[in-house]
C-alpha cells in the first residue's frame, strides 16, 4: 500500500485527437477540379455505365449458341402472346354489298381464318380491296370478339357508256362500275357514247334530267370532240347542244317543241351549238316539198339532186 | 516599366477572358482568414424586383454562386510566410467554394495587404500638337509622368490616373476631345515589394489557378465599404485586419493614398495570451466574444471563463473579469489607431475637404471601437459594412469580408489604370506593323 493515496478523481483518458489537415491533398484537389469539368462528369456518369453495359452485352452475345437462344426465346414469347385467344380473328363479316361482290371479296381477301390479329395487315388489305372498281369505300377493322369487319359501300350504277371496246356501267362521278355485254342488261340506265364521255357524266345526267318531256324519245347522248353533247332521238333526229350551258339550250329546244311541235316535223337536226343562232336541218321530204313548190329539181334519198333522165340524155 | 505594362495587360486580358467564360474566383488572402468567392457573370443582370433588393449600385451583372472562408495558414503580416502552408489553405478554401458553386474556377483575382505599400502622386504634362486631346494623348501624358526611384525590387500594383487638366481646367475625369494646348495629369502609383507579389503568384499558380488580377487589400476594402458619396467627397477607409491595418484615402472616386500599419488584431490576441497566460486560441476566443475597448462598471463584475486546459483537469479557474480583458486590449487598439493617425497625418488627410473615416475589417467589430477612434482620429467615424452583392450568404456580409466583396467589385468594374491605355507608339518602335495598322484605322 503506498504511503500517499491519491484521492483525486481519475482523469478521464482523453481520446487521442487526430490532427487532421483540413486541406485537401494536391492529388485530391486536382481530382476534384477535374471532376468539376462537365466533360469529365459526363464521361464518367454516362460513358462508363454505357461502356460497361455494352461490353457485358457484347461479351455475352459473342457466343453463337447464346445468340440463337436469345432470338428463340424472344420469338417464342412473341408467338405466345400473338397466338393468344384474345387476339384470334375467326370470322369475317362483310356488310353492305350484293352477293356477287361479297363472294368476290371473300375470294380476294387472302386471310386464312382463324389468324392472329397481329398477322393481318389492314392497310394492305384495304388497298387490295380498293382495287375493285365496284367498291367506293371500305371500312376494314378488327372488332372485339375476333371479327374482321368490312363495311363496304358500293358504287351505284348511273349510266351506260358505249365506247369502241364495249359497254361499261359508270357511276354518277364517271367511275367505272362494271362491264356489260349488251345494252339490254341494264335497259333502265341512260346510254352515253363517244370518247371522253365518262369524264362528263355529271353533265350528261343533268341533261337527261332536263330532257323530261322528250325522254321517251331519247336514245342517248353522244359526246362530240370531248367537248359538247348531241342528244340523239329516235327517227334519226338529234339535238346538237353547245359546249357551255347545254342544259339551258336543251330547255329552249324543249320549249320550242312544246310550242310548235318542233320535233314532230320533218327535221333531222336542231343545231343549238350557237345558242343565239339556232338552226334546223330539214328532212328530205320537207326540202323536196319546198323545191317542188319552187320548181327546182327534187332531191334523192342520198340528198343529191335527182337529175331528170331527159336532161342526162340531153347533156 | 514596359515589362510591368506587359504583365498587367496580360492580366487584364486574362480577366476579360474569364469574364467571357462567365466564372471568376475572388481570393482574399488575409493574415487571419482566407475567403474565396466564386462569381458568375451572366451579362444580362439577374436583378429582380421581387427580391426586394435595389439595383445594387449597378453591380447586378454578377452573382456570387459559391463562397467559403477558412482559417489562414502560413501568413504573417499580410505576407506569405510559409508557402506550402498558404498553398494548402488556398486549396482548402478554393475546393470548398468550388463545391458550393459546383463550378470549376480557373481564374482568380487576389489581393495583397502586406508588402510595404508605398504611394506616390505623380504628375505629367505634355503639349497637344493638334489642339485637341486624342486617345493617344492620354497614353502619352500618362507615360510622361516622371516616376521617382521606387527602390530595388518594387513592383507597381496600381497606377491610376486621378485627375486630368487641359490648360487651366482641372478636375476632368475624361479629357478626350477637349480643346486645349496642354494636357496634364495626376497619377496615383502604389508600389509593393516585388518578392511578395512573386510569392503570391507562385502560390496561386501551384494551386492550378491563373491570376487574372491583383489589387491592394486596402483599395479593395475601401471600394466595398465606402458608399459612393464618400468616395466622391473624400474619405479614409481603415481596414482592421489580422496582421495589419490598411489605410486608404479616396477622393473623387479615386484612391489617392494607401498605406499599411503593421499592427493588427493578432497583436491584440498575443497581448491577451501573454497578459492572461492562456493559449492563443483561447485568447482569440476571448477577444472575439468578450472583447471591447470601453470599460464600464459592470465589466468588473463580468467574470470570464478562461476554459483553458493547460493547468489541470478542472480547467482554468482564475478569476478574470471583462474589465481586465479590456484593460489589455485597449492600449493595443489605441496603439493601432495612433499608427493610423500617423499615417493619415503623413498623407495630409487634415487638408482634405471631408474628414469622413470609415472603419471596416474584422477588427472594426470590437464594441466601442468607433468611440475610441473618434477620440483619436476625428469626429466623423462610421463602421462600414461591405456593399451588398447578389447571392452572397449572410455570414459573408460582415465587415471582415469587405476586401473580398471589394475585389468582386474590382473584378466587375475595374477602374482605369495606366495599362488600360494603349502604350504610346514611340515606346516600341520595332512594332512598326502595329503602328501601320493603327495609322490605317485612325485615318480610314
Amino acid at each position: 500500500m503506498p504511503d500517499v493515496i491519491d484521492h483525486r478523481p481519475n482523469r478521464q483518458p482523453q481520446p487521442d485527437r487526430i490532427k487532421r489537415d483540413p486541406a485537401p491533398s494536391r492529388l485530391q484537389y486536382r481530382l476534384e477540379r477535374m471532376w468539376l469539368r462537365p466533360i469529365w462528369r459526363r464521361a464518367v456518369r454516362v460513358g462508363v455505365p454505357a461502356f460497361l453495359v455494352a461490353m457485358t452485352a457484347g461479351i455475352w452475345l459473342s457466343d453463337e449458341d447464346r445468340r440463337a437462344q436469345l432470338s428463340d426465346g424472344v420469338q417464342h414469347v412473341l408467338d405466345k402472346v400473338q397466338s393468344r385467344e384474345e387476339f384470334l380473328v375467326r370470322t369475317m363479316v362483310i356488310e353492305g354489298v350484293s352477293p356477287v361482290v361479297d363472294e368476290a371479296l371473300r375470294k380476294m381477301l387472302p386471310v386464312d381464318l382463324p389468324a392472329s390479329s397481329f398477322d393481318i395487315d389492314l392497310t394492305a388489305l384495304r388497298l387490295q380491296v380498293m382495287q375493285l372498281d365496284v367498291i367506293e369505300s371500305v371500312d376494314l377493322r378488327i372488332k372485339p370478339g375476333g371479327i374482321l369487319s368490312a363495311v363496304v359501300k358500293e358504287r351505284e350504277p348511273a349510266v351506260l357508256w358505249r365506247h369502241a371496246r364495249g359497254i361499261e356501267i359508270l357511276d354518277r362521278t364517271g367511275h367505272r362500275v362494271a362491264s356489260v355485254t349488251s345494252r339490254d342488261v341494264r335497259a333502265d340506265l341512260p346510254l352515253i357514247a363517244g370518247e371522253g364521255a365518262d369524264l362528263a357524266v355529271p353533265e350528261a345526267l343533268s341533261l337527261i334530267d332536263a330532257a323530261g318531256p322528250i325522254l321517251p324519245r331519247v336514245r342517248g347522248l353522244v359526246r362530240k370532240g370531248e367537248r359538247r353533247w348531241d342528244l340523239e332521238l329516235d327517227h334519226g333526229q338529234k339535238i346538237m347542244l353547245p359546249a357551255e350551258d347545254a342544259v339551258i339550250a336543251l330547255q329552249a329546244a324543249i320549249a320550242l317543241d312544246r310550242a310548235q311541235d318542233l320535233l314532230g316535223r320533218d327535221i333531222t337536226a336542231v343545231d343549238l351549238r350557237n345558242p343565239s343562232q339556232p338552226a334546223l336541218r330539214l328532212g328530205i321530204d320537207a326540202r323536196n316539198t319546198i323545191r317542188e313548190a319552187r320548181g327546182q329539181a327534187l332531191l334523192g334519198p342520198d340528198g343529191k339532186v335527182i337529175i331528170p333522165e331527159d336532161d342526162k340524155k340531153g347533156g | 516599366m514596359a515589362e510591368l505594362y506587359q504583365t498587367q495587360r496580360a492580366m487584364r486580358n486574362i480577366r476579360r477572358a474569364a469574364l467571357q467564360r462567365g466564372v471568376i474566383g475572388i481570393l482574399d488572402i488575409g493574415t487571419s482568414k482566407i475567403a474565396c468567392l466564386v462569381l458568375r457573370f451572366d451579362g444580362t443582370g439577374t436583378f429582380r424586383e421581387t427580391d426586394g433588393v435595389g439595383p445594387m449600385a449597378g453591380q447586378a451583372n454578377f452573382k456570387v454562386i459559391g463562397a467559403a472562408s477558412t482559417r489562414s495558414r502560413g501568413m504573417r503580416r499580410g505576407e506569405i510566410d510559409v508557402m506550402a502552408e498558404t498553398e494548402r489553405a488556398i486549396r482548402t478554401v478554393v475546393a470548398a467554394a468550388q463545391k458550393v458553386a459546383g463550378v470549376r474556377v480557373d481564374h482568380v483575382i487576389a489581393c495583397l495587404s502586406g508588402g510595404r505599400p508605398a504611394s506616390y502622386g505623380l504628375a505629367g504634362e505634355i503639349t497637344l500638337e493638334s489642339g485637341r486631346v486624342h486617345e493617344h494623348d492620354v497614353a502619352r501624358v500618362l507615360a510622361a509622368c516622371d516616376a521617382p526611384d521606387f527602390g530595388r525590387g518594387r513592383e507597381v500594383l496600381h497606377a491610376q490616373p486621378v485627375n486630368f487638366a487641359v490648360d487651366n481646367r482641372s478636375g476632368l475625369g475624361d479629357p478626350r476631345d477637349h480643346v486645349g494646348n496642354k494636357l496634364a495629369c495626376d497619377m496615383h502609383l502604389l508600389t509593393v515589394d516585388g518578392d511578395v507579389i512573386g510569392n503570391l503568384v507562385q502560390c496561386i499558380r501551384r494551386c492550378d489557378l491563373e491570376l487574372a488580377g491583383i489589387a491592394s487589400a486596402s483599395y479593395a476594402s475601401a471600394r466595398a465599404a465606402l458608399v459612393e458619396d464618400e468616395q466622391e467627397l473624400g474619405s479614409a477607409c481603415i481596414d482592421f485586419g489580422g496582421g495589419g491595418t490598411g489605410v486608404s484615402i479616396f477622393v473623387k472616386k479615386h484612391m489617392i493614398f494607401a498605406d499599411n500599419v503593421k499592427i493588427g488584431g493578432h497583436l491584440v490576441t498575443q497581448d491577451i495570451a501573454q497578459g492572461l497566460r492562456i493559449p492563443l486560441p483561447v485568447a482569440e476566443r476571448l477577444k472575439t466574444l468578450n472583447g471591447g475597448v470601453e470599460a464600464t462598471g459592470r465589466d468588473d463584475r463580468d467574470m470570464l471563463d478562461l476554459g483553458g486546459d493547460a493547468t489541470g483537469w478542472d480547467g482554468d479557474r482564475r478569476p478574470v473579469s471583462r474589465a481586465d480583458l479590456i484593460g489589455i486590449m485597449r492600449p493595443r487598439v489605441e496603439e493601432i489607431l495612433e499608427g493610423v493617425r500617423e499615417v493619415l497625418d503623413a498623407a495630409g488627410f487634415d487638408s482634405m475637404p471631408s474628414q469622413q473615416i470609415v472603419l471596416t475589417g474584422g477588427g472594426s467589430q470590437i464594441p466601442g471601437l468607433d468611440g475610441l477612434a473618434a477620440r483619436i482620429l476625428g469626429p466623423n467615424i462610421r463602421c462600414g459594412r461591405p456593399l451588398r452583392i447578389d447571392g452572397l450568404a449572410h455570414q459573408f456580409t460582415d465587415p471582415s469580408f469587405s476586401s473580398a466583396v471589394g475585389l468582386a467589385l474590382f473584378a466587375a468594374h475595374p477602374q482605369d489604370e495606366w495599362w488600360d491605355f494603349e502604350m504610346p507608339a514611340d515606346s516600341y518602335p520595332t512594332r512598326s506593323l502595329r503602328r501601320a495598322y493603327r495609322w490605317f484605322r485612325n485615318n480610314w
